[in-house]
């Protein structure tokens, strides 16, 4: 694994809060929502070619943090920044910067009055000025690499969510982005469906891409992360390594927090 | 009855109607959709603007609108629409200055029927448009405004049956459209049911396919989730 990861040091031989090589960091965040601090002074430093998974209970600020690293939520203080460059304020920057970093929803939040194809070739076209024909046959491309080249034609509405999920992680891949956040990509899934779209990210995560995952989806962690961040009332409580964290949590909430989900 | 029918053009009266009504719905369409565009827009100056134009607007009589739209920039600050020589100056400039105030009226309700579209797509669409670098424009082009159409169609139709409706204001400045040749025929000829009966149905010509056309074109079109 790590020798298509050569930016990645193996997690084993790197303290767990300071990787060589920063893709994302984040350092000292804070926000409200109203009398709610739902990010308490975080600090976070992602490597690139870094996995990392964010844990926590409902309510922990998880997709805050995930939406807050690409501006879709503004913060009140401290920085975030991508790859050296500070998240820009508005405007045409801030664009820029967003096509940088692909992110993946809940929701899935294909563009419902597009086809599959036009779903993945929209953002190269007008962001990235690519061609009509260069897009395209990128798009042939990523929704082969995704399984759902057959349905390139349909809209999102008559597909499965899975499929829907995989065709998002292709909308996202096509802008050829430094890092990808995914906010919980697996739970508005049919459990059998969870597997094709986590296998496309266990993919992603061997080839190196910089990840950020809120999951709850142990099996992706334990396979994919090199680092686990356990989030609980907008601050992050615990990090390590899978092993460390699922074998030995330090904390009481994250004790707590896996007793609950473990028994499941 | 047939000799009113041949005596006056009942005809080119509703084709002036259609002609209004085409007009004012283009320029009620392309001004509607830049109010539209300002009221969903991040500036709070540009909001505000596109909330007051509509409030205003949509709470004037359109009588007044269209008497001021002649009375106001023609007669008093002479303000032509057309070459003022030519034969028909008079005529040609109530039936544009109609045209505007129809299209300045109707746009506040087509900026409200895109609203009520836009409120049809889902805050995902547009988190997912900017998170792949669009911006605030080409979110909108690409990917609101489209949707926001569909969802606004069904809508959409009912301003244009209305707008199609009230043309017959642009009577009070003298444009020879259905209502004022309906005015005319019973006052110089006869005040029967049956002329009154001709010329709504005229109208129910006119809307009812319109009617129909939309409801059957946002069926069609609209987008599924
Ligand atoms: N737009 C908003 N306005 C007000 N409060 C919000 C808003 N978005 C989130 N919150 C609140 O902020 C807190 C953190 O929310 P967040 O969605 O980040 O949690 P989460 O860890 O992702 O939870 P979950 O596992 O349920 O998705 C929650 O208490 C939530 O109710
Ligand atoms: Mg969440």
């Amino acid at each position: 694994m790590d020798d298509v990861k050569p930016d990645t040091a193996a997690p084993s031989d790197r303290t767990p809060d300071t990787p060589r090589d920063p893709m994302v960091v984040i350092d000292g965040v804070n926000k409200h929502f109203g009398d709610l601090h739902v990010l308490r002074d975080i600090n976070l430093t992602v490597g690139k070619g870094e996995v990392v998974v964010v844990l926590g209970p409902s309510g922990s600020g998880k997709s805050t943090l995930c939406r807050a690293i690409n501006r879709l939520e503004t913060i009140e203080s401290g920085t975030i920044s991508i790859d050296g460059k500070a998240l820009p304020e508005e405007g045409k920057p801030l664009a820029q910067l967003r096509a940088d970093v692909g992110m993946v929803f809940q929701s899935f939040n294909l563009f419902a009055h597009k086809t599959i194809r036009d779903n993945v070739t929209l953002g190269p076209i007008k962001v990235r000025k690519k061609s009509k024909a260069d897009a395209d046959k990128q798009a042939t491309d990523l929704l082969k690499r995704v399984g759902v080249e057959a349905q390139a034609d349909k809209y999102p509405a008559q597909l499965s969510g899975g499929q829907q999920q995989r065709v998002a992680i292709a909308r996202s891949l096509a802008m050829g982005p430094k890092v990808m956040l995914f906010d919980e990509p697996t739970s508005a899934l049919d459990p059998e469906m969870v597997n094709e779209v986590l296998d496309v990210m266990v993919g992603l995560a061997k080839e190196g891409m910089t990840m950020i995952v809120v999951t709850h989806e142990m099996g992706f962690a334990r396979k994919a992360a090199d680092r686990v961040v356990f989030m609980a009332d907008g601050q992050i409580v615990e990090v390590g390594t899978p092993q460390e964290f699922f074998t030995n949590p330090k904390s009481d909430r994250a004790k707590d927090f896996l007793g609950k989900i473990l028994t499941h | 009855m047939l000799d009113i029918i041949e005596k006056y053009d009942i005809l080119g009266a509703f084709w002036m109607t259609i002609r209004l009504a085409f007009f004012s719905a283009i320029g009620a369409l392309v001004i509607g959709t830049v109010l539209a565009v300002m009221r969903v827009s991040p500036v709070a100056i540009l909001r505000r603007l596109g909330s007051f134009y509509v409030n205003t607007v949509r709470n004037t009589p359109l009588t007044l609108l269209v008497f001021f739209s002649i009375a106001g920039p023609y007669y008093i600050l002479q303000i032509s629409l057309t070459d003022v020589n030519s034969p028909t100056a008079l005529v040609d400039n109530g039936i544009r200055w109609a045209i505007v105030a129809l299209a300045v009226y109707h746009a506040a309700f087509v900026c409200e029927a895109l609203r009520s579209g836009v409120n049809t797509v889902p805050l995902g669409q547009a988190e997912a448009a900017r998170s792949i670098g669009l911006t605030f424009g080409q979110s909108l082009r690409e990917v609101i405004l489209p949707q926001a159409f569909r969802g606004s169609i069904a809508p959409l139709g009912s301003v244009l049956i209305a707008l199609t409706k009230n043309t017959t204001v642009a009577s009070v400045i003298g444009v020879a459209e259905a209502s004022l040749l309906m005015s005319e025929i019973i006052e110089n000829e006869t005040a029967s049911v049956t002329v009154f009966l001709v010329f709504a149905l005229g109208f129910v010509v006119l809307t009812l396919p319109v009617g129909v056309f939309f409801t059957s074109l946002s069926r069609r079109l609209a987008v599924k989730r």
